[in-house]
């Protein structure tokens, strides 16, 4: 490089020289014709030095091991984040849907017993005031013994409604492993940004190397349907057999 | 089954743990306690006298598996009944948590038949050991 430049330096002069030579001897194409040669000259130099920047740029981060990273981050991490968050929504609205079900089928429960309750209680009222005919505690009684007959298997309805509201949250257990591992990843993404920031103010300082953390990823969480490991099992059954195989 | 039977609930989700709790208490069992890692779990496994350790795996802190590993290791707790309840469903993990003496394993998400069966199902073997 050094001797490329002293050449080129040499050159110019010599083209400098014939141009001022052309300029007194009144040779205007010939001038031209010296110019152009040492502007190309001067590009060569620029585009020579252009070339050797992005050489070391290039060595430089293939040394890191940050290319590798980066095209790792863009080809295969951000996609699957992109999936994982879309499980998120999936999730968060199926879980969404369970608990309006379950409410909007256990509010008529609750009103039928509320009606049938206050029918009772209106006319226990007027019983218990004297106010009722033989027929019409007859009919009362007859009432009575109805809700009394339907209350039980209404209360167990009721229940199994808030039972399936209860299970319903548990989304917020999946949705939240699945975020924090997104998290991670931004995290990830920051610092190889924050990496290639550095290594572009200091090509030239192999000192200052980035420190490679180790990447540990013994557990999955949960599973990301289009997504799963190979080895992971598919349900509760699947887990069953497993074990059941291991003597369980 | 005893139904008073004291329970410790490892879960870093506190969601997760209530609906645990609910569930446990949906089948007759009342007497529970929660920690949110197994670091927290192991002094009051030490301290308490538990009868039954419901865990999940992946926590911040001391995981699951860690927490197993360290309940057999003890003498005073060696044959607690462990269950765990986990999104972790690679085979190398089930694998890995029967090698260290799981009683149960459950993967989330699941549904109170489910945790219903397992428990009956772990107590059954214990009572038919003694």
């Amino acid at each position: 490089m050094a001797l490329n430049e002293s050449i080129l330096s040499e050159r110019c002069l010599e083209q400098a020289r014939e141009l001022v030579r052309s300029i007194e001897n009144g040779e205007e194409d010939r001038a031209i014709d010296h110019l152009r040669e040492i502007s190309r000259i001067n590009e060569t130099k620029m585009f020579q030095e252009l070339g050797r920047l992005t050489r070391e740029l290039h060595d430089t981060l293939v040394g890191f091991g940050i290319e590798t990273e980066i095209t790792d981050l863009a080809e295969h991490e951000i996609p699957d984040a992109r999936e994982r968050l879309s499980h998120v929504i999936n999730v968060t609205d199926q879980a969404a849907h369970k608990t309006l079900t379950a409410v909007e089928e256990a509010i008529p429960v609750c009103e039928e017993l509320e009606n049938s309750a206050s029918k009772i209680e209106h006319q226990w009222k007027r019983f218990i005031s004297r106010d009722l005919s033989a027929d019409e505690f007859r009919e009362l009684s007859r009432e009575i013994g109805g809700h009394l007959e339907i209350s039980a298997d209404r209360y167990t309805k009721i229940k199994d409604h808030l039972n399936a509201i209860l299970m319903a949250q548990d989304f917020q257990d999946i949705t939240g492993q699945i975020i924090r591992r997104v998290i991670g990843l931004v995290q990830d993404v920051e610092d190889k940004l924050v990496g290639l920031i550095k290594l572009s103010g200091s090509l030239d300082d192999d000192t200052n190397k980035v420190e490679r953390k180790p990447v540990e990823k013994v557990l999955e969480g949960p599973q990301v349907p289009g997504q799963e490991s190979a080895t992971a099992l598919k349900s509760q059954d699947e887990v069953d057999d497993l074990l059941s195989s291991l003597g369980f | 089954m005893n139904k008073d039977m004291k329970i410790l609930i490892v879960d870093d989700f506190s969601t997760m743990r209530r609906i645990i709790k609910n569930l446990l208490r949906d089948l007759g069992f009342n007497n529970t306690a929660e920690a949110d890692d197994g670091n927290t779990a192991l002094p009051m496994l030490q301290a308490g006298d538990f009868d039954f350790l419901v865990t999940d795996w992946n926590m911040p802190g001391m995981e699951g598996i860690d927490l197993l590993k360290a309940v057999r290791a003890d003498e005073k707790l060696a044959n607690l009944p462990v269950l765990l309840v986990t999104a972790e469903a690679k085979k190398e993990q089930i694998v890995e948590a029967a090698q260290a003496g799981v009683n149960g394993y459950v993967v989330k998400p699941f549904n109170a038949a489910t945790l219903k069966e397992k428990i009956e199902k772990i107590f059954e073997r214990i009572e038919a050991s003694q």
